[in-house]
Formats: structure tokens, sequence, C-alpha cells
């Protein structure tokens, strides 16, 4: 029982979203696919402790799935009253052991013009990435039950309006390209969070992110775009399992040890890079960001990090997409390449009602007013982001760094 | 004389098409609406329209494309479809409006049609 269990939680997590994609393809409607998914899991909970695991838990899930979705469409047309119980037998000529895999196509799909664009990468983290409504809320700051309500309207929408269920024209797709942008490097985020913290799961999003972002490469290889999420997010996994001591103790990217970055992911980032960078002198938002993980990489062959070109860089992202995040990073960046007080000037303005909870901002503050000797102010500092820190790893970093001033 | 029968409808009435309870009645008043139109002989013609959050407003300006979802006004009541009647005149129109299924929760806007001569 609990092996079925386990193997229908699995065949869930590693096939979701390709299920997903390829039903709601065929179907043009994503509620309605998602639906017939989550039926046949429950058929699946039901059928597999008894009957064995199937040799491909996959095809059977989508033949349960295609199944589920002809008998809506029939009950819908046919308006009978009497549901027809569906009898799940193991109809081997109905299983496809191989589909094509439909997530981009998808991902494009919602981002076409006539979708709101505040729901455009929330609709792609929840039906291609299988974020539920809570987590996608929490990171775009909308409450969960605000952002369930937006998301069912939005596929009604799609289902009704008739979009098309197609991969846009080489002429559409740019203008389509950055909602798909954000979903993947918000998928990646929110993976690496819970990977960082040791959940399992949260390594399949990870990859699923990287996996979709080197198809968005060969999809819209004209765009820089494209290779510089490719390459900012290869960088950033390069350094993961450096950020973790063998006791599983935080280690801030100034402390880690090069040697500990992954080679092949270094190199596969710096090819990604020279792509983007071989096509545009104009570099957008991702392009920039992978560049300043590519500097922060050079510190494997050079031995420092080039912190004045990095401020650099971040002064110009800020000028582009001037978040906060980018704000904080800009602040610390002049503080390590003109020396702390630099730093805490530009900070300080900053401090405002938004940025009361905001962790990144008090963990940049504690570290600049340790190194310019406020010590009393920085403990305070230090112990305002570990109260904000999500991460039992980080806010354990954060209280030893207050202890030790 | 032909007169558009425009039907708005608050939100509240259109969630009742899908609303497994209530859906029956809401789509009976609307079926013997239109067969009481037709019966008079007064039909031109008509359409019910989907929600109105599956509509796309669309502008060119300069050349461009504007797309944006949802209708191109944000209000509390939504365009849920339409009659085409040919009747004597306006009071007629407005006799007929009165019966309109939306006429007690939502309005009504009886509208001549544009005859080309």
């Amino acid at each position: 029982m609990d092996d079925a269990r386990a193997r229908i939680e699995q065949a869930a997590r590693a096939s979701y979203g390709r299920l997903v994609a390829y039903l709601a393809a065929r179907s043009h409607d994503i509620a309605a696919a998602e639906d017939a998914l989550s039926e046949s899991l429950v058929a699946a909970l039901a059928r597999w402790p008894e009957d064995g695991v199937p040799a491909n838990p996959e095809a059977w899930l989508m033949a349960a799935a295609k199944r589920k979705l002809i008998d809506g469409h029939r009950r819908a047309t046919v308006r009978a009253d009497a549901a027809p119980t569906l009898v799940l037998s193991a109809e081997a000529a109905a299983m496809q052991a191989d589909f094509p895999d439909e997530r981009l196509k998808l991902m494009f799909i919602c981002a076409h013009p006539a979708i709101d664009p505040a729901a455009r990468t929330p609709l792609m983290l929840q039906t291609v990435l299988g974020l539920d409504a809570a987590r996608i809320g929490s990171a775009f700051l909308v409450a969960p039950e605000a952002m369930r309500k937006r998301l069912v309207r939005t596929k009604a929408k799609i289902k009704l309006a008739g979009v098309p269920f197609e991969t846009p024209s080489a002429a559409e797709l740019p203008a389509r390209l950055e909602a798909v942008l954000e979903a993947i490097y918000a998928a990646f985020g929110a993976g690496g969070e819970d990977a960082s913290s040791g959940a399992t799961s949260a390594a399949g999003l990870v990859n699923e992110a990287l996996w979709l972002a080197r198809l968005l490469t060969k999809l819209a290889p004209a765009e820089p775009e494209a290779h510089g999420l490719l390459a900012l997010m290869l960088h950033v996994e390069a350094r993961r399992t450096a950020g973790r001591d063998t006791a599983g103790a935080f280690v801030p990217l100034a402390e880690q040890n090069p040697a500990n970055w992954s080679r092949d992911l270094t190199a596969e980032a710096e090819t990604a890079l020279a792509r983007a960078s071989a096509l545009t002198r104009n570099a957008g938002r991702f392009h920039l960001e992978a560049i300043v993980q590519s500097l922060h990489a050079m510190r494997a062959a050079a031995g420092s990090t080039p912190w004045t070109a990095i401020a650099d860089l971040y002064g110009l992202i800020m000028r582009r997409t001037p978040t906060w995040g980018a704000m904080v990073a800009h602040a610390v960046a002049v503080g390590e390449a003109y020396g702390a007080e630099a730093g805490l000037r530009l900070l300080d303005p900053l401090s405002t009602n938004d940025t009361k909870s905001y962790q990144p901002f008090w963990a940049a503050r504690a570290h600049l007013l340790a190194q310019s000797g406020d010590m009393a102010a920085a403990r305070e500092a230090y112990g305002r982001a570990a109260g904000l820190s999500q991460d039992a790893a980080v806010r354990a970093f954060l209280l030893k760094r207050q202890a030790e001033l | 004389m032909q007169f558009a029968i425009l039907i708005y409808e608050p939100e509240s009435d259109v969630a009742l098409r899908d609303d497994p309870a209530k859906a029956p009645e809401y789509w009976a008043g609307w079926t013997a609406y239109g067969q009481a139109i037709a019966a008079a002989g007064i039909m031109r013609g008509g359409e019910g329209l989907q929600p109105y959050f599956s509509g796309t407003t669309l502008r060119v300006r300069g050349g461009e494309r504007h797309v944006q979802d949802g209708p191109y006004a944000e209000t509390k009541e939504h365009l849920g479809g339409f009659f085409v009647i040919d009747v004597k005149d306006l009071d007629e129109a407005l006799e007929w409006a009165a019966r309109c299924p939306a006429a007690p929760t939502g309005s009504v806007e009886v509208r001549p049609t544009l005859t080309m001569s």
C-alpha cells in the first residue's frame, strides 16, 4: 500500500505538468485537464495497491485521464443527469507510452495578449509547474483566495474565448516571452528555496525549470533573454551544493570554496551567456543578472571578486527594473567596492514600510553596519534579519554572526 | 420599427447559468421569453453571450494593437445578450423589454436599429 502510494506521488510529481499540458493541448480546457488528472490520481490510489503498479505509471495516468475527459465531454454534451460511472480497465490499446511534451507550448498559450497580464505567470506556475495557489499568491503578494479566483477565471476565459492552442509564430513570440521567462525563473527560485532546506520534491522543480529554460533556448534561439535566463540559473545551480557545509549549515557566497562549485554547470552557463552577448549589446534583465553571476564565478580563476564591476551592473539593473532585491544587492556591492559607509548611504533611504519585513534588507544592513564598526546597530539588524528568515540554516547563520560581534 | 433589446445582467445572474440547482429555472425563463417573441412574429434576430470575462477588448492606436483582457468598461452589469424585434413603436418595445427575465435584477436597454435607406 505504502509503496503504491509512494509511486503515485512520484509519478504525479514527475509528470504533472507534462500530463496537464498534453491533455489541455487536446481538450483546449485547462481546468478540465487538471480535474481529469486529479481523478485519475484518485483512481490510481484505489487500483494500484490491489492490481500492482503498472509498468509505465505515466501512460496509465494518461489513459485514465483521457477517458475521464472524454466521459466529461460526453456528459456535458448530452446533459445526462445520471453520470455514468467510469470503469477503469487496463486498456493497453489506449495507452501511449510516449507522448509529446507540450509544456512550453502551454506556457506560451498562457501568455496570449487576451489574457490578463497579472494572471499569465501565476497560471503557468500552477498548470505547468504544479505550484498551488497559496504558494503562488505569496510569491506575487496576493491573498491565496484572490489568486485562486483569478486563476479559475483565467482558465474559463481561455476555454470560452477561443484562444488558439498553438505555439505562437516567430513574429508573436517575443511579446509573450517575458511572462514565460518569469514563470521559469519563479519556479527555479521556489524550488531552490526548498532544495536548499533539503526537501526532496524541490529538486524536481529546479530540474524542471532548468529543462524548460534549455528547451526555450532551442525554441527561441534568437532571443538573448532566453540564453541570459539559462546562464543565470546555471550559475546559481553550479553553486547550490557549496551553499551548505557537510553539517547542513549555511555558507554565504563570499565564504564558499570555489573548488566546490560545479565546473560542468559553470561551463554550460558561460556558453549560454556568450550566446546571449553575441545576440545583443543592449542586455536585458536576465542577461545582466547572468553577467553578475559570471563575475562572481571569476573568483574561481582570479582568486578575487570584481566588486566594482558588479556594483556598476547592479546600478544598471536597478534603473531597468527597480525591485527591492536589485536595490539591496546594489547597496551591498557598493559596500564591498567602495566601503561600508558608501553602501549604507544607499541602503538608508530604502528604509520604509515596504522593507520593514524584507529579510534581505536587514541582512544587508547588518553586514554593512558590522563592517562600519557600529556593533550595537549591527546586532539589532542581525536579530531582525534572523527573525524574518524562513530558512532555518540561514536563521542559524545570522544568529551566529550576531553572537560573534 | 426595429429595436435592439440589449440585456445587461448583474454578475450574480450570470453565475446562475452554471449553478446546478438554479440553472434550469434560469434557462427556462430565457427559453420562454424567446419563444414568446417568436410566437408574436416580431423576432428579427438575437444571440446570448458568454460571460463578460471571456471577452477581449482591442484598440489600434498609432498603428499598434492594444489587446486587453475583459470588457471595455468595468461595470456591475454586463451585456449578456440581445434580441432584435420589429414592433410598432417604443412603447411596444418597452412592453417586451419589461417581460425580459433580466429586467427585475439587471437592466434592459431599448435602442432603435439604424436602417439604411
